[in-house]
């Protein structure tokens, strides 16, 4: 069978990318984009500006900060959920954080305690993302709400009491071997880059090869099956929200590390951002599917565009509206070639 | 039976074709089925009963030959121009809205044939309830069609069909669910549809409904036609023939039951929305069958042991030790297993792989050190199961959306076996089951009880009943009112209770 039902741009899509094995499988798709992103804006940039080693420093230091975020929202998505508060428990965890470790530096254990300090601000932070996730997923899995409307509500929640906690304002006055974490390098290779590839390790690994990972993946493909199987749903569905959040909050410490400063509204263009990347990596909203290669190569697709943008002196409204043509297309090219293989 | 069949077929396919992938579905099949003709589909599992009738919808598109309807050559069908040449199909998975009402569900085709965009609420309800008279059932019309019991959710879909006004009625399996007295107004329906002209087309792997209702046969195995032919011609061991390619004999339960050992299950005075007082034992080895009409509390007690029912009072023991709690996993934690109704909504996770199916609740005890998945563990017990039960696929990596049928009620089967339980609750194990590998299973489930387990099978299948368990017992309003046992065990029996019961 060949396109013949379909129409003239599409055809031509299907000419271009059809045959070849790189338009396969979603994965191998992605692969192209991202090449063909790379090169136009090696092209329209200059690869004397471009291709430069402080331009891919500059995306390693970036770009963590979304794709830990973006696996958070992979998780949540796996098990046919949404976890809109990733972005509020970053920032309320970050928030803790930095108000123990001004706290502690203020204390008794005076100058000397950085270490202290830091050990203090970060145990807090974690402890909040933990205490967030138990929300969420009780919330979803006790109380049965759709997580869209339990997180939009937590969203709000964990939001408000940053607010509340701060007054609006910045907390400063960190401990400066806390900028390490977001701004130094180990090995010549970003810190929070080592931190990304752990995550996804840590994500890839749970995800394929654990119970949890698989029982969450049966879960958000028929979440009445799971239940007939004696499967433990809340227990998936209450791990999955405590999981996203700690992955979470660690990014909030990230974001504190690299702004040198925490604030209730940091970063909430992450959210929809996150969302773009997940679907873009050919998760299904609906459930039962995860792809951790796939969100990473979706980040570096995006902070290449948004880099190569802000190089041509665009402003950041062209980045987001390049980012959404992206997604279209992608989709409207995936949705294409799904349905001649049919 | 008078077909009058008039001299050129409504439907004519010829050397139809259609592969997925590397499997070749359809291979060269032609078939006539005339206006007044109810022609009969048969054949084992897989063997391409559900495509062929998908290509007749217009949901597929075969890769050769040709279709015409009504004498007219047809270049290409699609879902809707089907629809509007009369084609109307029931398929095997029914196609329903979940979240539309039962009365939404049956005014739906009309309201998309005469594009209103308004609707009107008063027609909607007033054509439901007329299609649902016609198949003398009462449903309630204001029920989510998702909540429905999967013998209604039939009811629905064969009322929506017949609602319009087809010249030929595709049923992919349409009575799996249903009972004797169901199964009949149907088939009296379908008569009448055919004294009316309309070409009837089905697929069912009970042999009883085969041989009442068929003017016609073809017979499928691997994608051909291996027979075809007025159903004069045949009777019940050539159609097995034909369609197994092996003569296959009727086996009883034979095991004997140690009447002294300790009972598996213990049931007592289990009360509930329907069940009134039920109290009865299973010993290890045995078979107890469960059967009644619809709604009689044979459901209801196998929804209670499997601990998907909650309401109610009584006590369930396995082992002499009684459940402690009235929920799905404290029931599988006991060593209950069960297979459910609605292998579909219930029993599969159609988009995951068939290994993921058949480990899904087992994942526990095939991790190593650390806590990871064994892959290698995983493989060879999928692997096992799928080999013991004889599941047909191309690889244990296969999502299940694409087996046949019968080939995914296995899968629920091993999904369950493979967490090796104690008692075995089977809510209608062999549906949509072909002939040759209801005797497999049944085979199987008697190994298995021979080996101590406990089972109990829900099923309206008399001749299955009678073939497979040492007692039956009877529900009528909430009550066991007989038992039936070796001997007294036979399907003249059975059907004399099922009728006091009414
Ligand atoms: N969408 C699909 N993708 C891949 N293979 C398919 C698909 N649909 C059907 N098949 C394969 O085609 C063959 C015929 O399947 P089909 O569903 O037509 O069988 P059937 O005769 O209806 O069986 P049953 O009695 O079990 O319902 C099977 O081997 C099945 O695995
Ligand atoms: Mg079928």
């Amino acid at each position: 069978m060949t396109g013949s039902r379909l129409p003239v741009g599409a055809a031509l899509v299907n000419r271009v990318l059809g045959g070849g094995i790189l338009g396969r499988t979603p994965f191998a798709r992605l692969v192209v984009f991202t090449v063909a992103v790379f090169v136009s804006m090696t092209l329209l940039v200059g690869s004397d500006r471009f291709l430069t080693t402080a331009n891919f420093q500059s995306i390693a230091f970036q770009l963590p900060e979304l794709a830990l975020l973006s696996f958070a929202m992979m998780l949540s998505m796996l098990t046919g959920g949404i976890d809109l508060s990733v972005v509020s428990v970053a920032n309320l965890s970050s928030i803790v954080a930095a108000m123990t470790m001004v706290h502690v530096l203020r204390g008794p254990a005076g100058a000397g305690g950085d270490a202290i300090a830091i050990a203090a601000g970060v145990g807090a932070g974690v402890c909040t993302g933990l205490a967030c996730g138990l929300v969420n997923g009780c919330a979803v899995a006790f109380v049965r709400v759709p997580s869209i409307l339990v997180t939009l509500g937590t969203l709000q929640l964990f939001t408000g009491l940053a607010l509340v906690l701060t007054g609006g304002q910045a907390i400063i006055g960190l401990p400066d071997s806390f900028q390490w974490l977001g701004n130094g390098t180990l090995l010549a290779v970003p810190v929070p880059l080592w931190l990304c590839a752990a995550g996804a390790a840590v994500m890839a690994v749970v995800i394929n090869r654990t119970a949890f990972g698989v029982e969450a993946r049966l879960v958000g493909t028929n979440p009445i099956a799971a239940w007939f199987a004696a499967l433990p749903v809340r227990s998936v569905l209450v791990r999955t929200y405590v999981t996203t959040a700690l992955v979470s909050s660690v990014t909030g410490l990230l974001m504190v590390s690299r702004a040198n400063s925490a604030k209730a509204d940091y970063g909430s263009s992450y959210l929809l951002q996150s969302i773009l990347v997940v679907v873009l990596a050919g998760v299904d909203p609906a459930g039962g599917s995860a792809r951790v290669a796939g969100v990473g190569l979706a980040v570096f697709a995006l902070e290449l565009l948004s880099s190569g943008f802000g190089m041509m002196r665009l402003t950041s409204f062209a980045t987001e509206l390049a980012w959404g043509a992206f997604l279209l297309l992608v989709m409207v090219i995936n949705s294409v070639l799904e349905r001649r293989g049919k | 039976m008078t077909p009058r069949s008039s001299d050129r077929p409504f439907l004519s396919l010829t050397a139809i074709g259609k592969s997925f992938g590397g499997v070749r579905a359809l291979d060269d099949v032609s078939l006539d089925v005339s206006a007044g003709e109810i022609h009969c589909l048969a054949g084992e599992n897989g063997s391409g009963k559900s495509t062929l009738i998908k290509v007749i919808a217009g949901v597929h598109r075969p890769d050769r030959g040709s279709i015409a309807i009504a004498g007219q050559p047809v270049a290409s069908l699609t879902p809707i121009s089907a629809v509007r040449q009369g084609v109307q199909v029931i398929y095997q998975d029914l196609s329903l809205f979940p979240n539309l009402t039962v009365a939404e569900n049956l005014a739906i085709n009309s309201l998309v044939e005469h594009r209103r965009t308004l609707v009107r609420w008063r027609d909607v309800r007033r054509t439901a309830e007329h299609a649902l008279e016609r198949l003398r059932v009462s449903i309630d019309l204001d029920r989510l069609v998702g909540d429905l019991p999967i013998a209604e959710k039939q009811l629905v879909a064969i009322a929506r069909a017949l609602l319009q006004d087809a010249r030929l009625i595709v049923l992919d399996e349409p009575t799996t669910a249903l009972t004797g007295v169901e199964v009949d107004a149907l088939f009296a329906l379908v008569r009448d549809l055919q004294q009316r002209g309309v070409a009837i087309l089905f697929v069912t792997h009970k042999m009883r409904e085969m041989l009442q209702a068929a003017d016609r046969f073809t017979v499928l195995r691997n994608g051909r036609v291996v027979e075809s032919g007025p159903a004069a011609e045949f009777d019940e061991a050539r159609l097995t023939h034909a369609m197994t390619g092996r003569a296959i004999g009727e086996t009883r339960f034979d095991g004997r039951v140690d009447a002294s050992a300790p009972p598996r299950l213990r049931i007592r005075d289990l009360t509930g929305p329907i069940l009134r007082g039920v109290t009865f034992d299973v010993r290890p080895g045995e078979i107890v069958g469960l059967t009644g009409l619809l709604g009689a509390g044979q459901g209801e007690l196998a929804a209670r042991v499997a601990g998907l029912e909650t309401s109610g009072t009584g006590e369930i023991a396995v082992d002499g030790a009684p459940l402690p709690a009235c929920t799905v996993r404290a029931a599988a934690r006991a060593g209950i297993g069960y297979v459910p109704e609605d292998r579909l909504r219930e029993g599969l996770f159609l988009d995951r792989s068939i290994a993921d199916n058949a480990n899904a609740s087992s994942l526990r005890a095939l991790t190593t050190g650390l806590r990871l998945l064994s892959t290698r563990r995983m493989r060879s017990q999928a692997d096992r199961w799928i080999h013991d039960l004889g599941v047909k696929a191309p690889s244990i990596d296969a999502p299940v959306r694409q087996l046949s049928g019968g080939n995914q009620q296995r899968v629920v089967l091993a999904r369950v076996l493979a967490t090796r339980p104690k008692v075995l609750v089977l809510n209608g194990p062999t549906v949509g089951v072909d002939v040759g590998a209801k005797e497999e299973i049944h085979a199987t489930i008697r190994q298995l009880a021979a080996g101590g387990l406990a089972v109990l099978i829900v099923s309206d299948d008399l001749p299955e009943l009678v073939q497979s368990c040492s007692r039956v017992l009877v529900f009528r309003h909430g009550r066991v009112t007989a038992e039936l046992g070796a001997a007294a065990l036979t399907g003249d029996a059975l059907q004399e209770q099922l009728s006091a019961a009414h």
